[in-house]
């Protein structure tokens, strides 16, 4: 017996952190993966809701959203091996032109 | 003081912990590391709330794939490091005052106006019978048949946009 209170609080514990870490970090590889963490942190919180609802459509929505989260993660990290070969660096604060 | 609160506070700390270390570490391998870490706690999370499905989903595509992947271009590019040269010396204070308010905000609003009547019951024995996984794919091949015709769709655009993204032109000579 858990109240679903718990979990959405710590989902938005997990989320803050991964917004902290978008914030702080400089590395694209790093800002990446808390973009990541902030998908799970979406992802807990729908599975709670769904448990508590008694409805599959929770975990339904969440397994798009995992789906969607590998699309993404694949064309991100092409994006950033090729700004890697441009700019010989994934420092963020390299990136400030438009043109490679 | 039930074991299944004992287990979620226990998971709690595991996952707030190895999310700090995927923030704070210097080496990017680490961060990786500590990130699969919390993935598998997430998924340990899953099945807590009763859905084994999504749990093996997690591990399998989070932990195992995407990760693998992060691992694999962190070690074919050599970045692991990055030299430290903050150009904005007020950036990280800040950034980190306001993650802080943004969590305080989020989980007071969540615990005063969202909050849901009903506590999440431990998975009792039907969860993990076969009916469970079948009413689960019922739902989604009935209620939800379009989305998931459109996510491979969706996937298929991924693969050939990185597939155009990574590829030479002939001569070696990139466009």
């Amino acid at each position: 017996m858990i109240p679903v209170e718990y979990y959405i609080i710590l989902s938005a514990i997990l989320f803050a952190i991964g917004v902290a870490g978008v914030l702080i970090r400089r590395n694209a590889l790093i800002i990446f993966m808390s973009i990541e963490l902030m998908l799970n942190a979406a992802n807990l919180a729908i599975v709670a809701f769904s448990s508590v609802f008694n409805s599959f459509s929770g975990q339904v929505f969440v397994f798009f959203v995992i789906a969607v989260a590998a699309a993404e993660v694949a064309v991100g990290l092409a994006l950033i091996v090729e700004i890697f070969k441009t700019k010989h660096s994934i420092d963020v604060d390299q990136m400030s032109s438009l043109k490679g | 003081m039930t074991i299944n609160l004992i287990l979620f506070l226990v998971l709690a700390v595991i996952a707030v912990a190895t999310a700090l270390g995927m923030l704070t570490s210097r080496n990017a391998i680490y961060s990786a590391l500590f990130l699969v870490l919390n993935f598998v706690t997430v998924a340990v999370f899953y099945l807590l709330l009763g859905a084994p499905f999504i749990a093996m989903a997690q591990i399998t595509v989070y932990a195992g794939a995407i990760m693998v992947l992060f691992l694999f271009v962190i070690m074919l590019l050599g970045a692991e490091r990055l030299p430290d040269s903050r150009v904005l010396p007020w950036q990280k204070p800040l950034a980190i005052t306001l993650a802080v308010v943004l969590a305080l905000e989020s989980a007071y609003l969540l615990w005063t106006k969202a909050r849901p009547a009903g506590n999440v019951l431990p998975p009792g024995d039907e969860i993990n019978t076969v009916e469970t996984l079948r009413a689960l794919g019922m739902t989604l091949f009935n209620d939800y048949l379009l989305p998931f015709e459109v996510t491979s769709v969706l996937l298929l655009v991924a693969m050939i946009g990185v597939i155009v993204l990574v590829r030479r032109e002939k001569g070696g000579q990139k466009s």
